[in-house]
């Protein structure tokens, strides 16, 4: 293992020694950028999903009534929703939509199309400041 | 629920008057002058069909309501006006579909373009089901103009698609990038130049488009492109009102002699541009916006208008499935159209706060 290899060199030589391997809080522009490109990715897949009729079973798709993700405060969430009787998060009113509007099969809410939804609505939503239970 | 007493019927006549399960009195007091008419204005049905004879249930339900409603109108509208976006993707299955459910009104209809109507076949069975795509027309001396202000480039409209169902399926989505900003184009101006040319400065003009003739967003198309040249001809004339759909929510305003009215459709309601963080938006400051809609409620956020037209400016009651009506009227006092009931922000209500 490189990082046994790392404490046998002694913490003044670690410190020194930056490239080829990093601390757990190091981390570069490259992989700022990596990261970026990963969530634009999903992002990007959500995008895609947005506007596919695969997520229900009629021909609707989401952005039809949420053009460009509008309307649908993800940044309120979680909230109580009344019809619900509870506290709700996003993700269980994305399969709201799926099943009532679309006519389709709810996501797991760890489904990869369930994250990339998400990631697609918060996205488009950036810059919203946090207001977790706002109706 | 509580029934109401006749005593709490009596005090509360105002507010019932916007709130009251039949709209007919409301409509009885509007009448004022023997000249004054009315006419209903039904838009954006976007009738979708899933295969075969199956249509998606909720837009069909939501033309079959507005389309019962404007049958129980006293007295009758003098004519009806559909909006334009009658089908989704502008099919001859989803077209035929809507001109049925439409066969059912009662008296003369006129009907405007939409996008979803146009770009299959660039309206060709439409005009076959409905008529022509622009004309005006005279009623008890108002000068109605109907406009397709949906056209586009034509660079995009013949050459940039490989088959007719793309280029339907790109105009389609709303805030499709690969979309194109709608407009009047050069030969209708032309027309509507001509037209107008015969037309009394003091008659009051309605112009009727798809698209809303002033500039909003342009992301959503809630744009017309060459709108300034559009008003530069109707700046004329004293009284000038255009309404418009593709929208699907309240908007009004006024810019000079011309006042703007939207209405809402039948299928869905669409967010105020302005709920989209990411964009650059003119919403006017005037309106009062509708109620945010609550998805529970299948028709809430839909809707159709009784237009009433007793002082040469118009007056629209928003019929507002689960909803309170609204009222928005033109006031000679200020020059614009306003809320009968929510325009002093005082009076607002917290579902018409978007954010």
């Amino acid at each position: 293992m490189a990082f046994q290899r790392c404490k046998a060199a002694g913490l003044g030589i670690l410190l020194a020694a930056s490239a080829g391997f990093a601390e757990a809080d190091e981390f570069t522009a490259a992989d700022e950028k990596r990261w970026e490109e990963q969530f634009q990715a999903v992002a990007q897949k959500g995008r895609e999903l947005w506007t596919s009729p695969a997520l229900g079973s009629n021909g609707l798709v989401c952005a039809q009534c949420h053009p460009n993700a509008a309307n649908t405060h993800p940044e309120t969430y979680p909230k109580f929703q009344k019809q619900l009787g509870k506290v709700a998060a996003l993700w269980e009113m994305v399969n709201w939509c799926i099943r009532n509007p679309l006519q389709g099969t709810p996501l797991d809410a760890a489904d990869p199309k369930m994250i990339a939804l998400q990631a697609y609505v918060h996205y488009e939503r950036r810059g919203a400041t946090l207001a977790p239970g706002k109706h | 629920m509580n029934p109401l007493s006749r005593r709490d019927f009596l005090k509360g006549a105002g507010a019932l008057a916007t709130a009251s399960v039949l709209p007919v009195n409301l409509i009885e007091l509007a009448f004022a002058g023997s000249e004054s008419f009315s006419f209903a204005y039904i838009s954006d049905s976007h009738i979708q069909q899933i295969r075969g004879t199956e249509f998606v249930r909720n837009w069909d339900r939501g033309l079959m309501r507005a389309v019962a409603e404007t049958h129980l109108l006293e007295p009758k509208p003098d004519f009806i006006v559909f909006g334009g976006d009658l089908a989704q993707l502008g099919s001859k299955p989803e077209l035929d579909h809507g001109a049925e459910i439409l066969s059912a009104l009662r008296g003369k209809v006129h009907y405007v373009m939409g996008e979803h109507d146009y770009y299959l076949d660039l309206g060709e069975y439409w005009q076959k089901l409905f008529g022509p795509h622009f004309y005006s027309f005279d009623h008890k001396g108002v000068h109605f103009v109907v406009l397709n202000s949906i056209l586009t480039y034509d660079d995009w409209t013949y050459h940039r698609w490989p088959t007719p169902e793309q280029r339907m399926q790109e105009m389609a989505g709303l805030d499709n990038p690969n979309g194109s900003p709608f407009m009047v184009g050069e030969k209708q101006r032309a027309w509507l130049e001509k037209d107008l040319a015969a037309v009394s400065r003091e008659t009051p003009v309605v112009v009727f488009s798809h698209s809303p003739l002033q500039k909003i967003f342009r992301g959503w198309n809630f744009w017309t492109e060459d709108a300034d040249e559009v008003q530069a001809l109707l700046k004329p004339f004293a009284k000038v009102t255009v309404l418009y759909g593709h929208v699907h929510q309240i908007q009004y305003h006024q810019i000079g002699n011309i006042s703007f009215n939207s209405a809402m459709a039948t299928a869905w309601p669409w967010p105020y541009p302005t709920a989209y963080r990411q964009g650059e938006v003119y919403l006017p400051k005037l309106t009062v916006p509708m109620n945010r809609a609550d998805p529970f409620h299948e028709r809430d956020g839909t809707g159709w208008q009784l237009v009433n037209l007793a002082s040469g400016n118009v007056d629209v009651q928003y019929t507002l499935y689960d909803n309170r009506r609204r009222s928005v009227v033109f006031s000679p006092k200020t020059g614009g159209p306003e809320d009968s009931q929510y325009q002093d922000p005082a009076r607002r209500i917290p579902p018409q706060t978007h954010y």
